[in-house]
């Protein structure tokens, strides 16, 4: 019975505010409900098939999931790179390592804040572009630009993070295998291409379906920078939940976007999960 | 030096913002988009570093995100590793199950949840008070990781260890507190950095559950540098950004391998 009262506490708290709340989001999600007014009235599947027509939903829906892929894939190319640069056994690797970290442990809100400054229309980026006769875009008020700019800083923020990941990865790679082969006659291509990169699959896996889930619920970087515009090109779906709720009071609706963003998210994962077996190297 | 001359040109995006961010600090607000662009003022000035402190109450922001930092890792600790030493170390029926249960309230996303929250917080008159702020991150989805980590950690422990503090007559509350939890420092090391850092970094919470300035942590604190006219005050903004910023980095510098180390620990095995 003891066991009971050691878990007690995680269990029902993670219960009471994460389980039993997303059950009163179901609910919710079926009701009309301004708490400014103070209603909240029964409308059924009402919600749910003004969903289904919202444009604006679809359109950030869309937007999130380029947000999620542009996210992924520069955070997987340039953390593995930086990986492989850093996995060499020369003076200086640590330093390096540190710089490429460092932004992790700074706060989003000061990281974001100062690169606010660095792509505004007449920042420190455009300035440098301006040096060799380019004439950079207002990176943040361009629709074409803002959602990759929005990317590009909060892959700087946190991909130091995964490139601690694959180093630890890479420095698991038995390294008589890596010898075996050379000896085979394989070039360093080869070498990377048939025993390393398929023995970290395992990591990139990982680090593909936390990036992904993070991407679902991106807000800070945002909110400090794009407020979801210019128009709506930066709106993700987690800020239009936020803005549905906090800003327009309709938690009914928002209730139902947060439904939407639980499957999505769910799916997401499971989509992941299930393509492993034919690329994930499974050691066991 | 084909590697080193690629290593510096990357780690620009990396460490030029912070560089960057020091000096603009001492930079008149005409500076701030001059060109061409320069790291250096050019005219040194304590103008906007002058205002850091009346302008909103920095100090205060600073203090509370200090003492929430602090609550809610000794907070996560405790309940992180009760749990995890219960998962791996104490038998009784449903703990596959139960520990299912925690590891579902993950796959969802806080921004959801934060409506029913939002509502239980303002029935329970805690509007604006740090206590929602200090409970979420503790006992809610947030702390399954830490549970997560310790267990892993108190797996590995071999049972000849509590073997001996059994037949000495400890309890599992002994066991626990004088032998398993003074074994599990690194697990305490990694636990404690995660939580340290994501509540120095909260933002979204306190921007839902908190109205006064006094309140506020300094990340939410930092977004309202603004002149009587709503005009944002750059270099004072910066200047407090950078206030936020260093300690941290000089901390990190101080225990970067550790830091590093236990969590990339955590990423693999956690």
């Amino acid at each position: 019975m003891i066991g009971y009262a050691f878990i007690a506490p995680a269990v029902l708290g993670v219960l009471g505010l994460g389980l039993v709340p997303f059950g009163f989001v179901l609910w919710y999600s079926l009701h009309d409900w301004n708490p400014l007014v103070g209603d909240f009235t029964w409308v059924g599947g009402e919600n749910f098939l003004r969903l289904l027509t919202d444009e604006t939903v679809w359109a950030s829906l869309v937007t999130t999931i380029q947000f999620a892929a542009m996210l992924m894939v520069f955070n997987v190319a340039l953390a593995m790179a930086l990986a492989l640069l850093l996995n060499q056994r020369l003076p200086g690797t640590t330093t390096f390592r540190t710089f490429f970290f460092s932004p992790v442990i700074v706060s989003t809100v000061a990281w974001v804040l100062v690169w606010s400054y660095l792509v505004a229309a007449n920042g420190g980026i455009n300035g440098v572009l301006a040096m060799i006769g380019l004439e950079g875009p207002n990176w943040l008020r361009e629709s074409s630009w803002a959602l990759v700019t929005v990317v590009v800083i909060q892959v700087f923020k946190g991909v130091g993070m995964n490139m601690i990941l694959f180093l630890a990865a890479l420095q698991n790679v038995p390294a008589e295998l890596k010898e075996a082969a050379r000896i085979d006659g394989a070039r360093p291509t080869r070498v990377f291409r048939s025993i390393t990169l398929p023995l970290m699959t395992p990591t990139i896996l990982l680090v593909v379906m936390v990036t992904t889930f993070g991407a679902m619920d991106v807000f800070v970087p945002i909110q400090i920078l794009t407020q979801g515009g210019p128009g709506r090109s930066t709106t993700v779906i987690s800020y239009l939940l936020y803005r549905t709720a906090f800003e327009q009071q309709d938690f009914g609706y928002a209730s139902t976007i947060g439904v939407l963003i639980f499957v999505v998210a769910l799916t997401l994962a499971a989509l992941q999960w299930s393509t492993r077996k034919r690329w994930v190297h499974d050691e066991v | 030096m084909v590697l080193y001359s690629l290593l510096t040109i990357l780690s620009i995006p990396f460490l030029y913002p912070m560089v960057w961010m020091i000096f603009a600090a001492f930079k008149p607000a005409s500076e701030f988009f001059a060109l061409p662009p320069r790291i250096l003022p050019q005219e040194w000035t304590l103008e906007g570093v002058s205002r850091i402190f009346t302008v909103t109450p920095f100090a205060q922001q600073y203090l509370n995100s200090l003492y929430l930092a602090a609550v809610i890792t000794i907070g996560s600790i405790a309940v992180g590793a009760l749990a995890g030493y219960g998962f791996a170390r104490i038998r009784f029926p449903f703990a596959g199950k139960l520990f299912l249960v925690l590891m579902s309230g993950m796959m969802i996303p806080g921004e959801v949840t934060i409506i029913p929250v939002f509502r239980w917080v303002t029935e329970l008159g805690l509007m604006n008070t740090h206590v929602p702020l200090i409970v979420l991150p503790i006992f809610g989805p947030a702390t399954v990781i830490g549970v997560f980590i310790f267990r892993q950690y108190f797996l590995s422990l071999p049972a000849e260890l509590e073997e001996a503090a059994r037949l000495d007559g400890l309890g599992r509350l002994g066991i626990f507190a004088r032998i398993a939890f003074p074994l599990a420092g690194p697990a305490v090391a990694a636990v404690a950095i995660m939580k340290f850092l994501a509540a120095f970094n909260m933002y979204f919470e306190p921007l839902i559950f908190l109205r006064s300035e006094e309140l506020f942590p300094v990340g939410l604190g930092l977004t309202r540098y603004q002149d009587g006219y709503g005009e944002p005050l750059y270099n004072t903004q910066i200047g407090a950004t950078a206030l936020t910023v260093i300690p941290v980095l000089i901390v990190f510098l101080f225990a970067q391998r550790q830091f590093v180390e236990g969590l990339s620990r955590t990423g693999l095995k956690g």
